[in-house]
């Protein structure tokens, strides 16, 4: 994990329109008269991430079947990491025309036994989001987990 | 449309179905609003031969997403205070997801009026794929 991280984050009017889409909010579907981004939107920073691992960059190797089933040249086979806990507080909404600016900073780690995937090592990051006056918006905290081999289904 | 204080209690149970029969296809579509391109939750062959899984799953994030429809559903988007949760589960292709909200307190916090719920989300076979807490600011 890397150490703290800055990002900027520009907060487009359409951007939530499509994530409310994805969710399956239609609320602004149209687009119409004032609205907010919903609560998970924070997490979408990754898009403005340009360190993000799982963002394409041109000329590197990219994750995916292709010719390959894992698309990665010599990268091991994993079951990757998996989304363990998300919490988000806020001060004020975060709004269409936001220009927010993201501190992500690692937290707290610990492992665990479980009986369907091995060792569980977890991981904390804490993430601040601040608008265009310094002033704190969000406060994200996200538990990451890397499972000892893939969550057995039975 | 919003609930006001004068219109719930504790112990009160919002139900709300989130997703029927999910589909890839919004697996995909979250990948693209959220920046989220795991193969693990668009590629069956890289999860299948790569990853050890039996097929794609939904973002923890996704579901998140679905269940964050209760809150702002009761509280409106603009009057979330937190809004934290477990995933317990994995959430497949084919899932049906059923959110609920209990409301466990209703306090005053200075001049605002506030309500903390205990979310939960189960699938079809009711098993619990996310559990967790939301706070939300709501008129008397």
């Amino acid at each position: 994990m890397s150490d703290e991280k800055i990002i900027t984050f520009p907060v487009e009017a359409t951007h939530i329109m499509m994530f409310n889409r994805s969710i399956g909010d239609f609320s602004n579907d149209g687009m119409d008269g004032d609205f907010v981004a919903p609560p998970t939107f924070p997490q979408a920073v990754a898009q403005f991430d340009p360190d993000y691992s799982l963002r394409i960059k041109p000329g590197v190797d990219w994750f995916g079947s292709g010719k390959d089933p894992s698309g990665v040249k010599g990268t091991p086979t994993s079951s990757g990491g998996l989304h363990a806990e998300q919490h988000f507080e806020f001060e004020r909404p975060i709004r269409p025309g936001d220009l927010l600016t993201v501190v992500a900073k690692p937290g707290r780690t610990w492992e665990k036994e479980s009986k369907r995937a091995g060792k569980l090592m977890f991981s904390e990051r804490i993430t601040e989001y601040r608008d265009q006056n310094d002033e704190l918006v969000c406060t994200a905290r996200s538990v990451g987990v890397k499972t000892e081999r893939p969550v057995d289904q039975n | 449309m919003t609930v006001k204080a004068s219109e719930i209690n504790v112990g009160d149970t919002f139900e709300e179905v989130l997703v029927e029969d999910l589909k890839r296809t919004q697996l995909v579509m979250y990948s693209g609003t959220s920046g989220d391109y795991n193969p693990l939750h668009t590629d069956d062959i890289y999860c299948r031969e790569a990853a050890g899984y039996p097929g794609v799953f939904a973002h923890g994030m996704l579901t998140m997403g679905m269940t964050s429809r209760i809150v702002t559903g009761l509280f409106g988007a603009e009057n979330i205070k937190k809004y934290g949760v477990r995933f317990t589960n994995q959430v497949w292709p084919g899932d049906d997801l059923q959110g609920s909200a209990v409301v466990e307190d209703i306090r005053e916090e200075g001049d605002e009026t506030l309500v903390d719920l205990k979310i939960t989300t189960t699938n079809q076979k009711g098993d619990v794929v996310v559990i967790g807490n939301a706070t939300g600011r709501i008129d008397p």
